[in-house]
């Protein structure tokens, strides 16, 4: 995103106006015994107090991995960031010590995983988990730690919520244990929620509820919220704005209305269109043809070039930048853009 | 085998002649009547008594028409591919009957099953641990002509495989490869040109599509799609997408907690919906279109699903269901066309209040 206003100092006191989050050009990259698998290569986003960024791709688009850099909890090696800022609220985290990144993670940024299951420790209560954010961030007593857990579970509408402190996550159903780990997330009230998949994993009755709880408590606390999916239906209910993702490189920006309006890469446009709609019934669906890279050997030029329908030569010569999308006239349409050289006309040919 | 079409069982009602008229597709395929499958809980060692059972599958019936795609809808752990599992005699069937062109399967065993099976074949759902990683593409795609030598001789059998990996849209040339060279979609066409081998009438697909990109996940289903035409296929199409679902069934069925709650063509499925638990499943679904956001009125539903080995009485649905009465507690209600309703809300549905909803 280009139009990101320039804070010039960082501003360490209250009160700060900028993005809660600013991911500028990260690359990251995991030295493997193939070669150098280069996962995100220069993304750029951010993200304000009560706003819902929708991270949307493929798997092996680099949206988890760059999330993860956001954490810190890649592990390097293998992985490394060769290049980029991580800013949060104006401070580049790239650039703090262990202990200071540590004081961040948890407390103002928090994560929500996939798997519930594999991400809860299967031999201990999830009373004691929970507690365990206050018992670590806060220095709080077991009996202090538990009361709190309680309430948390309260929170996330888990029924009964004083008795089955003490039982283990394989006690719950899914959806419960992915209320769990919101609940985790939420402890220590944190500025940012990164939500990677959240429901991926759930029915859509039960990703029905989660989502709902999950917008009504950023709402309630104000955090902003980075979600992480490959679902466009989810995208649809619950983002204020989107950054699609190929190859390591954020393609589009758009806000939500926007994008699936008129979007102005093809690769967006591609998927949408391969959604079933009614009226296409007996029909052959919209495929995108071939398949996503192997990021080994990310196609020259534009990534996305052998597999859209308007490549030209250039297209397989230059990498397109990510270049502000606007009217004919050119009137700027807020926080749009492309990394598309033929935009206009993508936009343009619904 | 010596099956000819067979007359169909139980197809006299003027409500199901109306009905098969309207499918329009032909002689039923398989009938299902009243399948169970219960997984025994057991408890001790050496003494193993049986203390209850997962009723997994409790009392499924439908009948798949020649050449036609049934949907089969509903949330993990309903029993869908468990039913799956049991059409393919994977497991055997605890009670009920399943007849393939009139025959009854689910008692077969030796010759009589191997031949059935030969016609039934399946899609499965995970790309990456359905395919044995020792062995090439042409193995996997060959091996069912090891078990079935009569559809292709020994020494046809490398062109016969380099024909399906043609038909299946990839190059006849990767016969040698093994199946981590390929990608995820890729590696479903390797799994769909072996459900076609031995060109079978009926494939059950166990959702083919959902551990696919979704960029990827549209070729396979027109690739599914374009194989009905050409070699007259039965589907059998499990999934939990109903978008992909509505795109690809002729007749879809909703299954809850091991029973088929509701089944009709996609039509009735999907706007003339008269089951609540369809409703809100229906509902559910995030639609991918923002201008709706506000404009959705979306049943949330409290509780999760009840445990198999332990449902609740009368109508399976009544703990999550807003329209529950006393009645639903005391009376199982029985998978048919209430006398109520009109239009196409008129299709077979379980629930005794059955009825559209209003202002949808």
């Amino acid at each position: 995103m280009s139009t990101v206003a320039d804070q010039g100092r960082p501003a360490r006191e209250e009160p700060y106006t900028g993005p809660l989050l600013d991911v500028r050009n990260l690359h990251v990259e995991f030295r493997t015994r193939d070669g150098v698998v280069r996962a995100v290569n220069g993304v750029n986003y951010s993200v304000s107090a009560g706003e819902t960024l929708a991270v949307l791709g493929e798997s092996g688009s680099g949206k988890s991995v760059t999330a993860q850099a956001v954490m810190g909890i890649l592990d390097m090696p293998p992985a490394a960031i060769p290049e980029g800022e991580l800013l949060f609220r104006g401070r580049d985290m790239l650039k703090m010590s262990k202990e200071e990144r540590r004081k961040i993670r948890g407390q103002k940024i928090a994560m929500i995983f996939q798997d519930a299951l594999s991400s809860l420790n299967p031999v201990l209560p999830v009373g004691f988990q929970l507690g365990e954010m206050y018992r670590a961030h806060r220095g709080s007593n077991r009996k202090d730690a538990k009361a709190k857990a309680v309430e948390l579970m309260d929170r996330v509408r888990i029924p009964a919520a004083k008795e089955r402190v003490g039982d283990y996550p394989h006690q719950f159903s899914g959806g419960m244990r992915q209320r769990i780990m919101i609940a985790m997330a939420l402890a220590l009230e944190p500025d940012l929620i990164i939500a990677d998949e959240p429901t991926t994993a759930l029915d859509v009755t039960v990703q029905a509820q989660v989502m709902d709880l999950l917008a009504e408590l950023q709402a309630e606390y104000h955090m902003g919220l980075i979600l992480i999916t490959h679902d466009l239906g989810v995208v649809a209910d619950v983002a204020d704005k989107i950054a699609v993702m190929y190859a390591g490189r954020i393609v589009e920006t758009a806000p939500v209305h926007e994008l699936y309006a008129r979007p102005a890469h093809p690769y967006t446009r591609g998927l949408l269109d391969s959604i079933p709609r009614l009226d296409q019934k007996g029909q052959e669906l919209y495929a995108i043809k071939g398949l996503p890279p192997n990021l080994l050997r990310i196609p020259a030029g534009c990534a996305f070039n052998p597999r859209c329908p308007r490549a030209q030569e250039i297209c397989r010569q230059k990498v397109p930048p990510l270049a502000e999308v606007t009217e004919d006239d050119g009137t700027p349409l807020a926080g749009r853009g492309s990394a598309c050289f033929f935009w206009k006309e993508t936009l343009h040919d619904g | 085998m010596t099956v000819n079409g067979a007359t169909p069982v139980g197809a006299t009602t003027p409500e199901e002649a109306a009905f098969a008229q309207e499918v329009q597709r032909g002689e039923p395929i398989l009938e299902v009547r009243d399948l169970r499958k219960h997984f025994p809980l057991t408890k001790g060692i050496l003494f193993k008594k049986q203390v209850g059972a997962v009723k997994a599958v409790d009392g499924v019936s439908f009948d798949l028409m020649q050449g036609e795609t049934l949907g089969i809808v509903g949330e993990s752990g309903c029993g869908k591919s468990t039913l799956a599992k049991v059409l393919m005699n994977l497991e055997p069937a605890t009670t009920g009957s399943v007849k393939y062109k009139g025959e009854e399967i689910s008692r077969l065993s030796g010759a009589g099953l191997k031949a059935v099976r030969r016609n039934i074949q399946m899609v499965f759902q995970d790309p990456y641990t359905s395919l044995n990683p020792r062995m090439t593409v042409g193995d996997i795609i060959g091996e069912p002509f090891e078990i079935h030598p009569e559809v292709a001789p020994k020494g046809d059998r490398r062109k016969a495989v380099q024909d399906l990996l043609d038909v299946v849209g990839l190059n006849p040339e990767y016969i040698n490869r093994y199946p981590h060279q390929f990608s995820g979609g890729q590696r479903q066409r390797i799994g769909i040109a072996r459900g076609l081998a031995l060109k079978p009438e009926i494939i059950i697909c166990d959702e083919p599509v959902s551990a696919l990109d979704v960029s990827v996940q549209a070729q396979v289903i027109n690739l599914l799609e374009s194989l009905q035409g050409e070699f007259n296929l039965s589907y059998m199409f499990i999934a939990h997408d109903l978008s992909i679902v509505r795109h690809i069934s002729d007749r879809v069925g909703v299954m809850y907690l091991g029973r088929i709650v509701e089944i009709g063509t996609d039509l009735e499925i999907y706007d003339h919906a008269t089951h609540p638990y369809t409703q809100a499943l229906l509902s559910a679904v995030p639609v991918p279109d923002p201008t709706a956001r506000e404009s959705r009125d979306r049943i949330v539903l409290t509780g999760d699903v009840p445990s198999p080995a332990n449902p609740p009485s009368g109508c399976r649905f009544r703990t999550r269901c807003w329209k529950a009465q006393e009645k639903c507690e005391r009376e199982d209600p029985a998978l048919t066309v209430r006398a109520w309703l009109e239009g196409r809300a008129r299709h077979d549905s379980a629930c005794h209040f059955a009825g559209e909803r209003e202002n949808v």
